[in-house]
């Protein structure tokens, strides 16, 4: 494989005592949406803030497009953010705030406008290019972000919480809005959001961060199906997790037994297992098939429904375990009829395929 | 009876009236009623009575001698040019140093900036006569820092230029000196209000977009703290061009500014229709570009919709 377009490598920040981000390496390909996703705190500001040049790492280096950006400042990497605040000139109409990065190029008056009526058309606020900031709406001050970056064709575009400011509705459409310009323009867009839904519809990878460092980094149903620890599995969907004991290892099936289950249960093994070893036993909702009637096979756990919530297309179950803990199962209401579905204090059964568990050493 | 229409009618919409009409009545009663009298005096005629103006009898009802005197004595119009000078050039030197000083105090950290601030306000805390005074002291032929400023001069010039001291007193360097420094806690105040404002991210915006910081400081501070600007100069300007206390201590007798010339004629030639023509004069050179600029900001504000 060619030198990566982007290279991260062992960068970490440290404020005063504070370390903010932790011997983080990754690499992004060239045209590629990748996130960082993390909760508040995490470190994926400071690290965007790193690739834009307002900071400086404390240790490592950050490469882009083979060039060592150490020393380099903001104004001269070509790098461009989209702010989460927006950022946006508020005396200046959309037209000059669009067009402001584009008086540092080599260009004439006429090519100028040009461009600046072409990114105006790509986001569609031509009409509103002699309006001020204050005078246009929140999703179209967010497009007018997106365009002034894009105005002087930067090779990398760093989104901050891009649609964190945007109402539930606007979100969903502007999620794609911003994925068919990225396939347009082909630049690669680095993006950081607290959003889990967000990272997994908008990225081709996500990196999940916690306390500064980098828990997993890989492509949205990668890091949802095979989840590395209890963290990431915690923070990309919901989960259950219980700790489980290896009792025994065939192939790539591991037998492990799970106290809260009063059984046995089998499941996917995860390199370097071995019997006896302590390990956690997590399942998401919607693996779960919950029946009346114990169902053939392995895998099967009784119990008894503790709630129930009905949400039309789906309803979400509470399990009460034989041990008392809880479990929650997500079910499709495929039947029309509510007959034959379990109700409140049912006795009910659930079984799961053994590659559908997920085995958390960590 | 009475009390209890009174508290009804407080209970009613009487706080929200006193509230809106206190302001209202304070400038009726000590803008707008005063101003009338002046303007009455200004159209009075000179007379040896007490108070020493009157209208008809041997004069004419409304006399315009005090405002056609103004277009033709020099003495008003060089005290006028005098005053707009001396304040003109104290505003831009109040704003000149004045606009870094804002800056640094919204870059320092919290704890300093209050410290900062405090030391900008701490003069008001002694006499302003006191402080003019030790203006006064420095200035003077003897003083340590006239000594260092003339050794200063003679280092620097050839020696049949040396001089024994600089004569600081009784001029408008004088008088420009000690108004700046009077006058730039005023400027220093409205333009801190107005830059602390403003949010950070839009430097960064700016600098990420391709521009060097003095290129952001020019296309984003500056333009964005025009109203900080404008206040501070209207109240730097404004005082100074009526200032009577500093030119009197330290300017030059024999080319006065407007002040003290409304000063003399309300004194020593009690001439009040006189003094009072200036007064008005003076006001209405003061209210014609501030009238200009709300109706210029109050358009701005309104936006520039196609």
């Amino acid at each position: 494989m060619a030198d990566p377009f982007i290279r991260i490598e062992g960068v970490s920040k440290k404020f005063g005592t504070f370390q903010a981000v932790q011997d983080v390496s990754l690499t992004v390909a060239q045209g590629e949406i990748f996130s960082l996703l993390g909760g508040s705190g995490c470190g994926k500001t400071t690290l965007l803030r790193m690739l834009a040049g307002f900071e400086e790492p404390t240790e490592g280096r950050i490469f882009i497009d083979g060039q060592d950006m150490a020393g380099v400042p903001p104004w001269l990497r070509p790098v461009h953010m989209m702010f989460q605040s927006y950022a946006l000139f508020p005396h200046m109409s959309v037209e000059k705030n669009v067009g402001y990065g584009l008086k540092h190029e080599d260009m004439t008056a006429d090519q100028r406008k040009a461009r600046v009526a072409e990114m105006l058309e790509l986001v569609q606020l031509t009409p509103f290019g002699h309006r001020k900031p204050h005078q246009i709406s929140g999703g179209q001050r967010q497009r007018v972000a997106l365009a002034r970056a894009l105005a002087r064709q930067p090779k990398l575009l760093l989104l901050d919480e891009p649609l964190a400011a945007l109402d539930k509705k606007l979100r969903e459409h502007t999620q794609f809005e911003l994925m068919s310009i990225q396939e347009r323009t082909g630049v690669t867009f680095i993006v950081v959001t607290h959003d889990q839904e967000e990272a997994m519809t908008l990225s081709d990878r996500i990196a999940v961060m916690d306390k500064g460092r980098v828990k997993q980094v890989g492509a949205p149903t990668e890091v949802y199906e095979y989840p590395n620890s209890k963290f990431v599995a915690g923070f990309i969907g919901s989960i259950t997790a219980f700790p489980a004991k290896v009792s025994a290892l065939a192939g790539d099936v591991a037998t492990v037994q799970v106290a809260a289950f009063q059984a046995s249960v089998q499941a996917r093994a995860v390199p370097g297992l071995n019997v006896g070893q302590e390990v956690t036993l997590a399942v998401r909702p919607e693996k779960l098939v919950i029946s009346q009637a114990r169902p053939e096979g392995e895998n099967v756990i009784a119990g008894q429904v503790k709630d129930l919530a009905y949400f039309g297309k789906d309803s979400l179950y509470r399990i009460t375990l034989p041990s008392g803990e809880l479990i929650s199962v997500h079910s499709v209401n495929a039947g029309r009829s509510a007959g034959g579905r379990p109700d409140w204090d049912d006795q009910v059964y659930l079984s799961f395929a053994p590659s559908a568990a997920i085995l958390l050493v960590e | 009876m009475m009390r209890n229409r009174i508290a009804h009618w407080l209970q009613g919409r009487g706080y929200r009236g006193v509230i809106i009409g206190l302001p209202y009545i304070w400038l009726l009663l000590f803008f707008f009623i005063p101003f009338c009298l002046v303007l009455a005096i200004s159209f009075g005629s000179r007379t040896p009575t007490a108070p020493p103006f009157g209208y008809g009898g041997d004069h004419p009802w409304i006399s315009f001698v005090g405002y056609s005197r103004l277009f033709h004595d020099d003495l008003y119009i060089r005290a006028f040019l005098v005053s707009l000078s001396n304040a003109a050039v104290a505003t831009v030197l109040c704003l000149l140093l004045g606009y870094p000083m804002s800056l640094a105090l919204t870059r320092v950290s919290a704890s300093w900036r209050n410290i900062l601030l405090m030391l900008v306000i701490l003069p008001f805390w002694t006499s302003f006569l006191l402080r003019v005074y030790a203006w006064m002291g420095l200035m003077g032929k003897n003083s340590w820092f006239n000594g260092l400023l003339t050794d200063a001069y003679n280092l620097l010039t050839p020696a049949t230029w040396h001089v024994t001291s600089i004569p600081m007193m009784h001029s408008n360097f004088a008088v420009v000196l000690v108004m700046v420094y009077t006058y730039l806690p005023f400027m220093i105040l409205p333009l801190y209000a107005n830059l602390e404002r403003l949010d950070p991210v839009l430097d960064e915006a700016a600098m990420d977009l391709g521009s060097r910081p003095f290129r952001v400081f020019l296309d984003v501070t500056l333009p964005q703290s025009l109203p900080g600007i404008i206040a501070g100069a209207m109240l730097v300007f404004i005082p100074a061009a009526g200032e009577l206390v500093i030119p009197t201590l330290v300017g030059d007798a024999s080319s006065p500014m407007i002040g003290r010339v409304i000063a003399d004629e309300f004194s020593s030639a009690s001439d009040w229709p006189m003094a009072a023509s200036v007064a008005i004069a003076l006001l209405l050179l003061m209210v014609g570009p501030m009238m200009l600029y709300t109706h210029y900001q109050s358009k701005a504000e309104a936006g520039e919709e196609p």
